[in-house]
């Protein structure tokens, strides 16, 4: 049952920031609602006041220059960011990972921003995000900041945003040459949250045979969405085979702390972690030799 | 504490006075006597209170009316005009697309936003289209079938 609250849906970012600086603790911030409305449904959030950013059209957008990368606004929606031409031609891999996502009617009524602010570990975009290098931009009346993904997820459902703050967008880079990104997760029925959620880069040095870089990130095997660091030593400087690959898996697998639920146990969770490091960076190796 | 909204429903202005909290499906069902939409899961999971706001196909039991506020919504009472049935339902009647008929008129609706979007999709595109509603009487054959005659315009009129 929700229970009653009060109704103020500001028109722009300025306006909400007044509000959210003016309710404190008494209010809470709903984009598309299609979290936030499920634990308010259980009596989970009760706010006094809710503050409905919809309507803030100065947050959605996708913009995407040569030197600044791709930005997308906070209430930008996630079937927006599945259908952009934009980030299909640029940035393809995120259009992927919204096509995992929930599903049509999910994707058409929910935001970009309101999915990461949710904090839910078992999150598509926070990994794929991750390992792109994405940076996250905030504001409050006081002014603006910014931080990378690693950095917004503090422990499940629990974000850096501080009080009186709104999350407004998303600055991805451009990836530099002979990068090959890739997200996939495992889930029970598509359109399913992540038993496990697996995203890696790899960008290979100009002959093409060296791995320069790394990123493996991994979703719904920890209290956060992490990054899997020691898996990516193991492929950092070395040209990468499947033998490797095996191993970055073996070792991302104990690095994870997933938990035994209905869907899976810890131990099903780590094997998960391991074949699907080594599968998505054999993807991700694959972009990269294209790219 | 009420709050006004307005919303254009089946192609009919409505002036409501609701409380904030109330969800779209509510608005639909228990003030407009819509009952089209179902209220299947309540957690956003089944499908069955797909709806098409302002064009998209949206879970109306995840919707916040207030925020559809000045929207046009169609719901399965809207497809058929008058005595015509839209040729979604003639197909879903020729091709037993449904047995309880629970999930029907959110499979109508997203059947109807996948043709809207794309009116010649393939038959994965069939299927990813409407996997955001779940069907445990059919088996979901018996749906794509139906799609895949009206897709083939073995209905004639205009999707």
């Amino acid at each position: 049952m929700i229970r009653d609250f009060k109704y103020l849906a500001p028109k722009t970012l300025k306006e909400a920031l007044t509000l959210l600086d003016k309710y404190g603790e008494d209010c809470k911030v709903i984009g598309g609602g299609q979290s936030l409305l499920i634990l308010m449904k259980q009596g989970l959030v009760a706010p006094e006041y809710l503050i409905s950013i919809k309507g803030i059209s100065e947050l959605d957008y996708i913009e995407s220059d040569a030197k600044e990368g791709l930005r997308i606004g906070a209430l930008t929606t996630h079937r927006a960011i599945e259908k952009s031409p934009v980030i299909q031609n640029g940035f393809r891999v995120l259009a992927e990972m919204e096509t995992r996502l929930a599903s049509i009617q999910t994707r058409n009524w929910g935001t970009i921003g309101g999915n990461l602010c949710h904090g839910d570990p078992a999150g598509d975009p926070a990994p794929i995000l991750m390992v792109l290098g994405a940076t996250l931009k905030m504001a409050g009346l006081n002014g603006e900041r910014a931080m990378p993904v690693e950095d917004f997820f503090l422990d499940y459902f629990e974000t850096a945003l501080e009080p009186g703050e709104l999350f407004t967008g998303i600055q991805v880079p451009v990836p530099p040459p002979h990068t090959g990104s890739a997200y996939t997760k495992f889930n029970v029925i598509e359109s399913d949250l992540a038993t496990v959620g697996v995203a890696v880069s790899i960008t290979l040095d100009a002959s093409g045979g060296v791995c320069r870089d790394v990123r493996i990130a991994l979703g719904a095997a920890a209290p956060t969405p992490i990054r899997a660091r020691q898996a990516e030593e193991v492929l950092k400087g070395k040209k990468i085979t499947d033998e490797l690959l095996g191993e970055a898996g073996q070792i991302a697998s104990t690095e994870a702390e997933p938990v035994s639920d209905i869907y899976a146990s810890e131990e099903y969770r780590r094997e998960l972690v391991k074949i699907l490091v080594k599968r998505v960076g054999k993807e991700a190796l694959a972009g990269a030799m294209q790219a | 504490m009420k709050e006004g909204l307005t919303l254009t429903v089946n192609g009919q202005p409505y002036e409501l006075y609701i409380k904030p909290k109330t969800l779209l499906v509510e608005v639909l069902r228990d003030h407009l006597g819509l009952t089209g939409a179902k209220r299947g899961c309540n957690s956003s999971s089944c499908g069955a209170c797909t709806v098409i706001l302002n064009g998209m196909a949206v879970k109306s039991c995840s919707v916040l009316a207030l925020q559809a506020d000045g929207g046009e919504v169609l719901t399965a009472e809207g497809l058929a005009v008058g005595n015509k049935l839209h040729p979604l339902q003639e197909a879903f009647l020729d091709h037993g697309a449904y047995q309880c008929g629970f999930c029907t008129s959110g499979m109508l609706m997203s059947s109807k936003a996948l043709l809207d979007e794309n009116p010649s999709p393939t038959r994965e595109q069939i299927k990813e289209g409407i996997d955001g509603n779940i069907c445990r009487c059919t088996g979901y054959n018996s749906i794509i079938r139906a799609l895949t005659a009206v897709v083939n315009g073995e209905y004639k009129e205009a999707k």
